[in-house]
């Protein structure tokens, strides 16, 4: 009987590629673009225009402040009565990438406060613009901060990216969904999903806990 | 556009909300005490000396937090079953919620009792304190201030988790919003008026972990 549902579940090994494509895919665009928007949103925010900034904080509090299940729905389902047609593989980006930006903006503001404003006026005298102060001053010493929670939001983006499946997007967890249908042994089947995520997500939590003990210790260094 | 938008049916359907709403509440409370228990156990066994129970806890630690919770929550919700515990919707979505918590808490009072600084524990060795003692007397007090506000953050984290449950069908807040999405065809109030709701949730936490913040004092005011 188990050896019955072992063939079954190799049977739909094709599948579960496909899902884990998917998954891999979705994460892989809405990081790339999310990070990007949030660096833009992150310097946006600490710019010194109150009006942009607080707007700014306010979309990330509502993003932040419900659930990205909600989030999902909204975007899917509101978006077309605006006249905006969207399939479920768009309206997922767009959420995912849209909820990456708002975390790494908040990460990236407080790493780039983390900055001694002696370093912001020692570069304003020795004359540098103000581009030049954010790429050569601000944000290399910013990123010290930044890079480690940076790293463990991928993760999470990743992991998130596992609810795109209530729009029907078939990712990992919807393969296993349609799998347990078939094959009844859900233990089996979510647990082999589960292996799927942690191959993905684990190194990403290792690298983030080796940034973390680096720039700490870097860190420290500094801090006499 | 939304010029259909009809507040009436949102009114009407207001009752629903409601009932939607006080589950969420109360299936989040649940899961957090849940959690709190499953993060203390587990947090006790990844600060032994001992491999014996040191690994799984680190194990277990590692595995939830690498994989996402609609897994979990499915692995839970298809799996139990097959072990012979039929159990309704609502208890496994807090089995899972407090499991998967219950992690991350294990973490943030790791980090906590860590965060003490080494000489207080030298110093109450020095005094000749047992273990109990000092746990309870110099390292528990400081570490308890320090966790607060992260714990805090992680009910915030855990009430937008529980939206999930609807997934498996538990009637709480957002399975009000897919009623009405559903029954009305009406997805904007549906979806609108609970993320307001949370809205609303996850406000009155952040202002708590505000206050908590300023009862406390600023966490982790170094020496």
């Amino acid at each position: 009987m188990i050896w019955q549902q072992f063939l079954s579940l190799a049977g739909s090994y094709p599948l579960a590629l496909r899902g884990l494509g998917m998954t891999v895919v979705l994460s892989l665009i809405s990081l790339v673009l999310g990070t990007l928007l949030g660096f833009g949103l992150g310097i946006l925010r600490t710019g010194g225009n109150r009006l942009i900034s607080s707007v700014i904080g306010a979309w990330v509090d509502l993003i932040r402040g419900t659930p990205f299940l909600v989030q999902i729905f909204l975007i899917f389902f509101i978006l077309p009565e605006f006249g905006i047609e969207l399939d479920a593989f768009t309206a997922g980006i767009i959420a995912l990438t849209n909820l990456a930006a708002c975390f790494i903006c908040e990460i990236v503001a407080a790493g780039i406060r983390s900055v001694p404003t002696g370093q912001v006026e020692a570069a304003l005298a020795s004359g540098l613009s103000r581009w030049q102060r954010m790429r050569q001053v601000v944000l290399p010493q910013a990123m010290r901060i930044v890079l480690p929670p940076l790293v463990g939001q991928y993760v999470l983006l990743i992991k998130d990216s596992s609810v795109v499946s209530a729009i029907g997007l078939t990712d990992l967890t919807r393969v296993g969904w349609l799998v347990v249908q078939r094959v009844p042994n859900g233990l089996l089947v979510f647990f082999l999903v589960g292996v799927g995520y942690f191959i993905v997500c684990y190194p990403l939590i290792m690298l983030a806990r080796r940034l973390e003990r680096r720039m700490g210790a870097a860190h420290g260094e500094v801090q006499l | 556009m939304l010029e259909n938008f009809s507040f009436r049916t949102i009114v009407e359907y207001l009752p629903l909300f409601g009932q939607g709403l006080f589950t969420t509440v109360w299936l989040s409370a649940l899961s957090f005490v849940g959690a709190l228990a499953v993060g203390i156990v587990l947090c006790a066994m990844n600060l032994q000396r001992g491999f014996l129970f040191r690994a799984p806890a680190k194990a277990y630690i590692d595995a939830v937090r690498a994989t996402p919770l609609l897994a979990q929550l499915y692995f839970l919700y298809f799996g139990l079953p097959r072990l012979g515990f039929v159990l309704p919707e609502l208890v496994v979505g807090i089995l899972a919620l407090s499991l998967n918590s219950g992690a991350y808490v294990a973490e943030i009072i790791r980090a906590g009792i860590l965060s003490i600084p080494r000489g207080q524990v030298e110093a109450s060795v020095a005094s000749g304190m047992t273990y109990v003692q000092r746990m309870r007397l110099v390292i528990l007090p400081q570490a308890f201030k320090v966790t607060i506000p992260p714990l805090l953050g992680q009910a915030i984290v855990l009430v937008k988790d529980s939206a999930l449950l609807s997934l498996i069908s538990v009637a709480e807040l957002t399975r009000a919003g897919q009623l009405l999405a559903s029954d009305r065809f009406m997805p904007a109030e549906g979806f609108l008026t609970i993320a307001a709701f949370y809205l609303l949730l996850y406000y009155c936490l952040k202002g708590l972990a505000a206050l908590s913040g300023r009862w406390l004092g600023t966490a982790g005011a170094r020496t």
